[in-house]
């Protein structure tokens, strides 16, 4: 009986999820000014369109999400980063 | 009565340092900026020398210091302007009077090889950045010029 118990419960792990806590990452890695000039980079808070990736999703905070907004709509004005497409690169 | 006079005086005195202080203040006030612009893909190498060598010289005529430049060469562009797919980019970084700003952007705007510019202010933070930028460029080219010597 004991041994059917054990059994059991190796075939249904407990499935406890933890959940990552987001983290604002450049309060985090201390970056105070966010390049307009470095598209790579910028590219990390752009969806496949292009749009810019809600804080919900990313966890920036309130005050970097100002600043990268700023940053990647100057990208988009130099033509680094594309104001539209079907797939970024 | 003597008193009151000599007062007066003192306070023109002040008025009139305070108001030179400002003029001066006004003269001498430089602010760090950064632009990049794309210039045409149609140029020759000469022409593009040329066009730089434009625009430096403005920097230069209005009193200005170039602080750091940067030539990013033929770049692809995300998306056409002017129906050119690629341009020359090419960053200045300077320090001039914010005077100055309003005649430089409508020489860029004037100039027809010109697809795009950008002209930011650099405050605190954007300037420690640019500074940062700038020593890590000159030490690569430093080291490149070092390669090509002990290559040769």
């Amino acid at each position: 009986m004991s041994t059917n118990q054990s059994e059991i419960r190796y075939l249904t792990p407990p499935t406890v999820e933890v959940k990552k806590k987001k983290y604002c990452r450049f309060k985090k890695n201390k970056i105070r000014y966010i390049d307009y000039k470095d598209p790579e980079f910028l590219k990390k808070f752009l969806n496949e369109q292009g749009k810019i990736l809600p804080r919900r999703i990313t966890g920036t905070s309130l005050k970097y999400q100002r600043k990268l907004s700023v940053a990647v709509k100057r990208s988009r004005h130099l033509a680094l980063l594309p104001y539209v497409t079907d797939l970024m690169s | 009565m003597q008193k009151s006079f000599e007062n007066e005086k003192t306070i023109f005195t002040f008025a009139a340092q305070n108001f030179f202080n400002i003029n001066n203040k006004k003269r001498f006030n430089m602010n760090n900026y950064e632009t990049v612009f794309i210039a045409s893909p149609v140029l020759s190498d000469v022409q593009i020398k040329e066009t730089v060598q434009k625009f430096k010289q403005l920097i230069a005529d209005a009193q200005g210091t170039l602080v750091h430049e940067e030539n990013w060469g033929l770049r692809k562009l995300a998306y056409p302007i002017k129906n050119r797919a690629t341009g020359f980019y090419y960053l200045f970084q300077y320090k001039v009077n914010p005077e100055f700003i309003q005649k430089y952007e409508r020489a860029f705007k004037h100039d027809e090889q010109i697809l795009r510019f950008l002209t930011v202010r650099l405050e605190k933070y954007s300037l420690q950045y640019a500074e940062k930028r700038a020593n890590l460029k000159k030490e690569a080219n430093s080291t490149e010029a070092e390669k090509t010597e002990t290559v040769n």
